[in-house]
């Protein structure tokens, strides 16, 4: 029983694919400007965010220019947060889909999870073009860079899983949904440094595992030289179990579906 | 023979009132949190779409699967689909199961159709390369080809249907379950689905379908099961057991099809029908109903209380789920200021019924003034209309040669011959 979900998983992967391709497809054709909304959106947020943080607030950026210090959490950032917010209506926006095939139904959380990574892959194209303005090098650790990247994937699929299947049940689950990321994106070392924090808040931090994530996101990046193994080994731990929890509570919930969608 | 099917005591609830009441979070964290203060709670609403159903069905079994609306065919099929799960029982399903509930499941509005062929084709089951060596016959077969590129969007229905269809005519399943694809669609669309699952059934393919289309089920189907209530009703011969659920139906062989028990009723109640009756002209009882009568299609109904400025009409269909005509006072312009409570009754008479040699069933309404429904019935009276020589040439006519036909006459000429005058055949 707890292999076929996986066996079913594995055996539907064309469909992932084409679930993918659909998403990525249809969001760059409905867009006027395409391509660009991926870049446009982590851009202007960087833009707002150098000018209130960066200049008004001086927030300190571990000697990396501050629009490249915000813009290089901003592309990862962006991908998990949209993520987040679509592959929470991932059920319910494809309820034709649920109540007349057959098919795993985290496949549709998956594909959302899977085709954000195309906009994902812009941001990274223009923040390699920053890089090169700024005259900032990648170091050796840029290697660790695809790492953290999949921790990020992982954690986004887990959380993903839990809100989707939750929308289903609970219709106001998609009204807190802008409000969750909100925060989520304060408790995360976006804006800020990890080590502008006290250790106490430190602390408190390190339950949210995108701040493991980010912060060795970025210091590998850039190669800061303070990479934090502990908080690191912390969100990996957390994300796996936020894992476990998402496929449990998901698997619990999928065979109703198609009957409350 | 090996087993394709197996359901084993399946049951199927769903529970009416608990879904609306728990959809929010906050209510359900508000409900959790005063669970302790709350003494008992009011029953919820149950509904038994399947109850205790047992069957099985061997390799190369084409079943058809009929019944009323609501009865639980869908559900049924959901389940073995595994859509959704059963409140308990066990459905056992072997090999590769295609089921086709919807045409064109999964199409996209902003895609081309070659895309919406590639991602309904893996939609349901097929792999890339399988799709990529049909693309041309599934094109062919929808007829297309010079709008492959175009966005759906500006597809016409027809052509959505066509393509849909096309896609899952080149499933190559071990089992195939349709759900009343046939209900839509032209005839000649109808015929081509029911050639592609003759196809399948020829090819030794196992195949289970839900349809109203009797005529379909009796020719396509080695086995038929009536489903109703939720429950297996009757399991046998397709024939033997469409007679049977016919029967149930209000039937005109007395000249009198009684209402007052009718199911998948809706509207206020205020008024109702309770009874059809086909009379001749001279008012007597018509025991058979034949193409070019004249005859007086009576509505008994029963009114509550006074209504108002109510309108009758009815719906009359095919058995192949045809809409053939929809009528009423309203579109007469007839007013009726009042009807008062009790029994009554109104006519129709019908000066030359032109309808071919068929079943038809009837769905009758009453509205009110303001448009409320007070009775909608679908699907409740049978009318047969049996063969007739019509055109007086002795050459029966029968459901082959169409739904209607007009007063008509023929006109022949002599061929050749300059100025000829024309020689009239009339019938």
């Amino acid at each position: 029983m707890n292999s076929e979900w996986f066996t079913d998983f594995w055996r539907y992967r064309e469909l992932l694919y084409f679930l993918a391709w659909r998403d990525v497809k249809v969001r760059y054709k409905q867009a006027a400007l395409g391509v660009s909304w991926a870049v446009i959106q982590p851009l202007l947020t960087m833009v707002i965010f150098t000018l209130f943080f960066g200049r008004l607030a001086h927030v300190p950026s571990e000697g990396i220019p501050y629009p490249l210090f915000s813009f290089c959490a901003l592309v990862p950032w962006t991908y998990f947060s949209t993520t987040l917010t679509q592959a929470g209506n991932s059920l319910v926006g494809n309820s034709s889909l649920i109540t007349k095939v057959y098919f795993p139904r985290a496949l549709l959380p998956a594909a959302t999870v899977l085709s954000g990574l195309v906009d994902f892959v812009m941001g990274a194209v223009f923040l390699a073009i920053m890089m090169v303005y700024y005259h900032v090098k990648p170091g050796w650790s840029f290697f660790l860079v695809p790492l953290f990247l999949g921790g990020m994937i992982v954690l986004a699929f887990s959380v993903s899983m839990i809100l989707a299947a939750m929308n289903v049940r609970y219709r106001d689950v998609k009204y807190a949904l802008p409000f969750l990321v909100q925060i989520w994106l304060f408790v995360t070392p976006i804006i800020y440094p990890i080590a502008f924090l006290t250790p106490k808040m430190k602390r408190f931090l390190a339950l949210n595992p995108m701040a493991g994530f980010l912060e060795g996101f970025r210091s590998s990046l850039f190669n800061t030289g303070h990479m934090d193994w502990r908080l690191v080994g912390t969100s990996t731990i957390i994300t796996i179990f936020l894992l476990i929890i998402g496929a449990t509570y998901f698997r619990k919930t999928e065979r109703t579906f198609a009957d409350i969608v | 023979m090996s087993q394709a099917i197996t359901v084993e005591k399946v049951s199927k609830k769903f529970v009416l009132g608990a879904l609306q009441r728990d959809t929010m979070l906050r209510e359900r964290l508000i409900s959790v949190l005063s669970a302790p203060f709350r003494r008992g709670s009011a029953s919820p609403n149950v509904l038994w779409a399947l109850r205790d159903v047992s069957f099985r069905v061997n390799t190369g079994e084409v079943v058809g699967i009929i019944g009323r609306n609501g009865a639980g065919k869908s559900t049924l099929l959901k389940v073995l689909s595994k859509i959704t799960y059963p409140t308990s029982g066990e459905v056992h399903v072997s090999g590769r199961v295609a089921s086709l509930l919807e045409v064109g499941t999964g199409f996209h509005e902003e895609l081309t159709g070659r895309e919406n062929i590639y991602l309904n084709g893996s939609i349901l089951g097929m792999k890339h390369g399988e799709v990529a060596a049909k693309l041309d016959s599934m094109v062919e077969f929808a007829g297309v080809a010079q709008f492959l590129d175009t966005p759906i969007k500006r597809y016409s229905t027809g052509m959505r249907l066509r393509l849909g269809f096309a896609v899952a005519a080149h499933l190559d399943p071990d089992l195939l379950i349709v759900d009343e694809v046939l209900a839509v669609g032209d005839a000649g669309f109808q015929r081509k689905c029911l050639n592609a699952m003759d196809g399948l059934r020829s090819g030794g393919r196992t195949v289970l379908f839900v349809s109203h289309n009797m005529a379909a089920v009796e020719n396509l189907c080695s086995r038929c099961i009536w489903i109703d209530a939720g429950r297996v009703v009757k399991d046998g011969a397709p024939r033997e057991v469409i007679e049977a659920y016919m029967n149930t139906f209000a039937n005109a062989r007395d000249g009198m099809a009684d209402l007052t028990s009718a199911k998948d009723r809706r509207g206020s109640g205020e008024i109702r029908y309770t009874g059809v009756e086909y009379l001749s002209t001279s008012g007597d009882p018509l025991q058979v109903v034949r193409s070019g009568d004249s005859m007086v299609i009576r509505f008994h109904y029963h009114a509550n209380s006074p209504i108002a400025y109510p309108s009758f009409g009815f719906r009359l269909y095919t058995e192949f789920g045809t809409l053939v005509t929809d009528t009423s006072t309203w579109h007469h312009a007839i007013d009726i200021p009042l009807v008062p409570p009790g029994d009554g009754y109104i006519d129709l008479q019908i000066d030359y019924l032109n309808l071919l040699p068929a079943h038809y069933y009837f769905s009758l309404w009453i509205t009110g003034a303001a448009s409320p429904v007070h009775d909608n019935i679908e699907h409740c009276a049978q009318l047969e209309v049996a063969l007739a020589n019509v055109y007086s040439s002795g050459r029966m006519l029968d459901s082959r040669s169409g739904i209607v036909f007009f007063p008509q006459r023929w006109k022949v000429y002599e061929p050749v011959m300059a100025g000829a005058s024309g020689k009239t055949e009339e019938t």
